[in-house]
């Protein structure tokens, strides 16, 4: 640990010995940590219980259930040249969400130093490629119903659970990246127009942001690739 | 907050790019499993390492937690230690609804085929 990190994140070291110092100084426990990063941080704390009461359930059901679980491999298979490649679909978008968290943490680090220009433009990518994301999730969804007959209470393949945790835990999934490009825009539009620089009140919170705003949307975007993450080693690849 | 600090996360563009090329490397390794249709156990622990591994990064890089002082570090990262807990409850959970179950509708199959 340099010096320099030890003088400006307070007056202890980053060990035990800090921790203890931090959580038992009767002041602001996170130290240097501004206070909408440690609010998202809690926030995203309670999603990840959401999400984990949501693939804990799925994981009861499907230990408990004695119809066979339908094959997502199969399921979510996509014809390709011919020959159904599995998960096909389901990579491309796991590409693309990876892909997104990369152009959002270089929007961070470009915030950071103040280059309006190129932090604008990679939120705005980031933006796409979650609205690609949610296109295909739409697509996914619409094969699913339409085609397979796929329903919440039943399902051609199997187990009537089947349907009811993939609307739910997907869907929700969904809906988060959904309000995730929504902010995106709204804070793309913030940096554009400099509101971090002049100082310009919020509209909806009336206080001066700046560029920290980007790194706390920065953490939830990371979050809903994490649940990504999740969602397809437990969902699709189990 | 003066001038000469150093203001927020600041570190090099190389590391997101290593990160991010890592990532897909490792996704394109749990689609492989599937792709390859591996069963069992082997299949089990890939799944879990390239999951625990991708998340570990995500987490620690991109999310920044590396950086951060511990104080905020152990108030995330501890608390969804509560979670196994609940896995381990709800495994008992389901293990026992299916037992139940394999009683309760298989003697009701076995009465079906009977008359």
């Amino acid at each position: 640990m340099s010096e320099e990190t030890v003088a400006a994140s307070g007056s202890t070291p980053n060990d035990m010995t800090g921790f203890v110092a931090d959580w038992s100084s009767d002041q602001r426990a996170f130290k240097n940590v501004p206070w909408g990063k440690a609010m998202m941080w809690i926030f995203l704390l309670s999603d990840t219980f959401i999400f984990s009461c949501f693939l804990l359930s799925y994981m009861n059901v499907r230990m408990s259930t004695t119809v066979p679980w339908p094959n997502p491999s199969e399921v979510f298979a996509l014809e390709a040249f011919g020959t159904p490649v599995p998960l096909l679909l389901i990579a491309i978008m796991t590409f693309i969400l990876i892909s997104s968290s990369g152009t959002m943490a270089m929007a961070v680090r470009f915030g950071y130093q103040k280059n309006r220009r190129v932090t604008t433009m990679l939120l705005i990518v980031t933006a796409l490629f979650g609205m690609s994301f949610v296109g295909m999730q739409a697509f996914e969804w619409t094969k699913l119903i339409v085609e397979e007959g796929v329903r919440p209470w039943s399902n051609p393949m199997g187990a009537p659970q089947f349907g009811s945790v993939f609307f739910m835990v997907t869907g929700f999934h969904g809906f988060h990246v959904s309000v995730g490009v929504l902010f995106l825009f709204i804070v793309a539009r913030k940096v554009w127009r400099g509101d971090f620089d002049t100082q310009k009140r919020g509209f909806f919170t009336s206080r001066k942001g700046n560029y920290e705003v980007v790194e706390t949307m920065g953490l939830y975007w990371h979050f809903v690739d994490l649940v990504w993450v999740f969602i397809f080693a437990f969902f699709y690849l189990w | 907050m003066s001038d000469a600090h150093v203001e927020g996360q600041q570190h090099p563009i190389s590391i997101y790019f290593k990160v991010w090329i890592l990532l897909f490397v490792l996704s394109a390794g749990s689609y492989m499993v599937d792709y390859l249709a591996l069963q069992g156990y082997l299949r089990w622990s890939l799944i879990l390492t390239f999951m625990l591994l991708k998340a570990g990064f995500i987490v620690a890089i991109f999310m920044h937690m590396v950086w951060e002082r511990r104080a905020l570090l152990y108030a995330i990262m501890l608390p969804p230690i509560a979670i196994l807990v609940f896995v381990t409850l709800m495994t008992f959970e389901g293990d026992l609804t299916f037992f139940t179950r394999g009683v309760t509708f298989a003697a009701q199959t076995f009465q079906a085929v009977m008359h």
